[in-house]
């Protein structure tokens, strides 16, 4: 029962985790924009999000089991990879932070977290009203 | 968590364009400075921001690596009663150009601000999870 309650959850709380290590890249990105040759960085979100719920399902590693009676596991995926941002408009200074760019998807990804949080708030509504009837 | 991260990466920001203003103020305070404590005119000073970069992880912000003295040459004013003036009348003035001065004070705020507003929304996001379920 337990599970089945974490497994209501999960993948909103990967969502989630993903959002705030995407909001401290961007923060990073903000943080250096006047920093010579630093090089803006970005996670790709789709496919981060879909390794981390994959890695949850046992898609990835799953743990060699010899005998019938072992419980299973499965590893969590690694911190999602950082590639780097593609160039609009070169800078002297070598600097490839364009803080419009920046600035947008440090807001999207902040109301995209917020719409994260209200949609497992809604969940954890809903199985409140299961339980208590 | 990566959302406290921000507060840290954002506040590595802070300080290092605070740093930044600092040393815009020095040198439009020192603008006119014809002799320094060694006796010479002053020299425009400027920071060189680093970021803070670990191998395969997001940075950790920036910070002030060094704070250069600027090499161009000072202005020669012609003024043959200033005590400072040499044997054919010229001061050596300091470097310190004025305009790049006020450049580099709106672009250090503005980026000072925009850092501002990074903690602000971070700071809402945990108040906001911290509500979670309620």
């Amino acid at each position: 029962m337990v599970s089945k309650i974490d497994n209501a959850f999960s993948f909103q709380q990967q969502a989630l985790g993903l959002r705030a290590y995407r909001q401290q890249v961007l923060a990073d990105n903000i943080a250096n924009a006047d920093t010579p040759n630093f090089k803006a960085r970005d996670v790709d979100f789709a496919s981060a999000l879909k390794d981390a719920v994959g890695a949850r399902n046992g898609a990835s590693l799953p743990l060699a089991t010899t005998a019938a009676r072992h419980l299973p596991g499965v590893a969590a995926a690694g911190p999602a990879p950082l590639l780097y941002r593609g160039l609009a408009q070169a800078s002297v200074d070598g600097n490839s932070v364009d803080m419009d760019l920046e600035r947008a998807q440090f807001a999207d990804n902040a109301l995209r977290y917020e719409a994260g949080l209200t949609f497992l708030s809604g969940r954890i509504k809903t199985l409140t009203a299961a339980i208590q009837g | 968590m990566s959302l406290f991260n921000v507060f840290n990466i954002a506040g590595s920001a802070l300080t290092a364009q605070g740093t930044r203003l600092n040393t815009v103020a020095s040198n439009l305070a020192n603008a006119d400075s014809v002799a320094g404590p060694d006796g010479k005119p002053y020299r425009a000073k400027q920071v060189v921001f680093e970021a803070l970069l670990a191998n395969g992880q997001p940075g950790q912000g920036v910070r002030v690596r060094q704070v250069i003295e600027d090499s161009s040459p000072g202005r020669l004013v012609y003024d043959p009663r200033s005590p400072a003036a040499d044997d054919k009348g010229y001061v050596m003035m300091p470097n310190v150009s004025v305009v790049d001065e006020m450049v580099n004070m709106i672009s250090a705020s503005r980026s000072y601000q925009t850092n501002a507003d990074v903690m602000n929304t971070a700071k809402q996001l945990l108040m906001k999870t911290l509500t979670l379920g309620q």
